[in-house]
């Protein structure tokens, strides 16, 4: 496929979900849609630098919840619309993703690794007592009514997420494709031999490091609003670090649809689980599906399917090429 | 100005908590410093083990530490399959390190959903002759909940650091640490030697956790505040040294302790991630170097 062949696909799901969107009236529906768009966007964005360079990130809670409580300062400093929020909580992610990976790349990745967990921890901290944004009572923050292009204001959130997360699977792929992407895969295969080949190592774990926390702290930006009140507890709550971990090790790490399919997969079965068994059954199921698929597939479900394909190929090809 | 007694007793309260915290980094500095397996669930099992002394304690009356040492052979054995999973599923394959991390991290999250459905998401506690009295030294406090912990976590430290120093399987560990291949070419199996090492390593999480439900009241989400500080420990103190660990251990916990009294005490668990990454990125080899 080529790139704007791909544009065009994209494009014409996104306007394929809009027009449906224009059909339903039941705001549950967008809901649940927002839930899956932003799982695809946190999925895709710590694929970036999990996926591609093999650097484990367990800090996506911080990531994704400095956006969100910069979008409340924000919110309630000068009152910003939307696109700027999701604007600074990425910028403010992005700097936080350079200034640990400043720190810590130049480590084993098992370090960057555990700092990522411990770095969620500290944000907490400092959340839980910067009392401008709620400190540990937590930040109500009123959700319009209406959206700007009409429609309610949920509607509204689920259409800038699903742009977010279309973007940033096309910037996925993209990436995957370019020299940046054959260099961040050489690092998780063998860094060193990648170093002495003339890798820039460094540069390109910082950059996916970046890019990585920026998307996530875009994919925070507008939580405040959809669900109207936010405290340290569940913003930070791990279940968020899990779950974008295990989408993409579900789906698949290697190529940008992994994620996309882990996401959309792990989505709806919690969905589904919360209404009909408890919340705590539901996370268990994630951790257990997690576990799974790294230790019997870890490819995923698109390296099931390849080799499904493969194994295909293999038994229609002509005799002769066997023997070979 | 600053009270000079106030001070004396945030430091002496600080030496015991960071000698309860090198019990709980100990599992650690085996696993990670010397066996180089980066077990983020060992938390977890620290917080299971809370559980099971709960358990003996409310059930029997069992005091709480000789509640956390029955334990520790059950729990020694569930290192051994935890480790054969891992060396089956990652060593034996290459590609140990990162997989293994979100395996590991994936174990922890399980443990804590588990003790969730198991026991509930309340905070629980013990009950013992030693937990609400403390005795006095001068103007100088301290509460026997936290001399206790203290107490035992050196006994445990000191007995497997001689068990390390002194023994063949124990020199094997090391030896492990330093070089298979040539513990190989003495006849000693690695892999075997290893899950010893984590057997005892994560048999060390029982009596760790029944620490810790004497020092404060245990839930099931609480683990993760230790990883930070357990690791940060282990890092600070050169990997694989016990000696190390303790001293980084001790050093967390005076910090702790200090800024909790002084200052507010929900910054506590921000402090460990201030020792982490400062060492990580400037002095990766610890406070005494690699060495045990």
């Amino acid at each position: 496929m080529t790139d704007t062949r791909f544009t065009l696909l994209i494009a014409a799901v996104l306007a394929a979900l809009w027009l449906a969107g224009r059909l339903v009236s039941n705001e549950y529906v967008f809901f649940v849609g927002y839930a899956v768009a932003q799982y695809i966007l946190l999925a895709t964005a710590w694929n970036i630098l999990g996926g591609y360079a093999g650097y484990i990130n367990f800090g996506t809670a911080a990531f994704f919840a400095l956006g969100a409580y910069v979008s409340v300062a924000l919110h309630k400093l000068i009152a910003a619309p939307l696109p700027v929020l999701i604007l600074a909580g990425g910028l403010a992610s992005g700097a936080l993703g350079l200034l640990m990976g400043g720190l810590t790349l130049k480590l084993r990745g098992v370090f960057f690794g555990i700092a990522t967990l411990a770095l969620a921890i500290v944000f907490q901290a400092i959340i839980t007592n910067w009392e401008y944004v709620g400190g540990s009572s937590g930040a109500y923050v009123l959700r319009p009514a209406a959206g700007p292009w009409g429609g309610t204001y949920v509607e509204y959130l689920f259409y800038v997420m699903l742009l977010m997360a279309g973007g940033a699977v096309a910037l996925a792929r993209g990436i995957e494709r370019s020299s940046i992407g054959f260099g961040l895969t050489s690092i998780r295969d063998d860094e060193t031999a990648s170093e002495a080949s003339g890798v820039p190592t460094l540069r390109l774990k910082l950059l996916a490091t970046m890019l990585s926390g920026a998307l996530m702290g875009m994919a925070g930006a507008p939580l405040p609003f959809y669900v109207a009140y936010l405290d340290p507890p569940s913003a930070f709550n791990l279940s968020y670090a899990v779950n974008t971990i295990a989408m993409p090790l579900v789906g698949g790490t290697s190529t940008w649809i992994g994620p996309v399919i882990g996401a959309v997969l792990l989505t709806s079965v919690q969905q589904t689980a919360m209404v009909t068994i408890s919340s705590a059954v539901n996370l268990l199921l994630v951790g257990l599906l997690m576990v799974a698929f790294i230790t019997l597939a870890p490819n995923g479900i698109v390296g099931l399917a390849r080799g499904q394909w493969r194994g295909r190929s293999r038994q229609q090809a002509p005799p002769e090429k066997i023997a070979e | 100005m600053l009270d000079p007694i106030a001070v004396l007793n945030a430091v002496a309260a600080g030496v015991l908590l960071g000698g309860f915290y090198a019990a709980v980094a100990l599992g650690i500095a085996i696993a990670f410093g010397m066996l180089d397996i980066p077990n983020l669930s060992h938390p977890a099992f620290v917080v299971m083990g809370a559980f099971a002394t709960w358990q003996l304690n409310s059930h029997f009356a069992l005091d709480p530490v000789l509640a956390g040492l029955i334990m520790a052979p059950p729990f020694f054995l569930l290192g051994l399959v935890v480790y054969r999973l891992y060396h089956v599923c990652f060593e034996r394959r290459g590609e140990a390190a990162l997989q293994g991390l979100a395996f590991f991290f994936g174990v922890l999250f399980i443990t804590e959903v588990v003790l969730v459905l198991a026991a509930g998401a309340d905070y629980r506690s013990v009950v013992a002759p030693y937990i609400g009295t403390s005795l006095t030294f001068g103007s100088i406090i301290l509460p026997e909940r936290m001399l206790v912990p203290f107490a035992v976590s050196l006994a445990m430290i000191v007995l497997l650091h001689l068990f390390l120093v002194r023994s063949f399987a124990g020199r094997a560990i090391q030896a492990v640490s330093q070089d298979q291949e040539a513990l190989r070419l003495m006849g000693v199996s690695p892999t075997r030697i290893k899950s010893l090492a984590f057997g005892l390593a994560t048999a060390t999480a029982a009596v760790a956790g029944s620490l810790l439900i004497v020092v404060e009241p245990v839930e099931p989400s609480i683990g993760r505040d230790f990883i930070g500080r357990a690791f940060a420990a282990v890092v600070l103190g050169g990997m694989g040294s016990f000696y190390g660990m303790l001293l980084a251990s001790i050093l967390l916990g005076i910090t702790e302790s200090i800024v909790s009294d002084m200052w507010n005490p929900s910054w506590a668990p921000a402090i460990a991630f201030g020792f982490l990454l400062p060492t990580l990125a400037f002095r990766s080899s610890g406070l005494l170097g690699r060495r045990l």
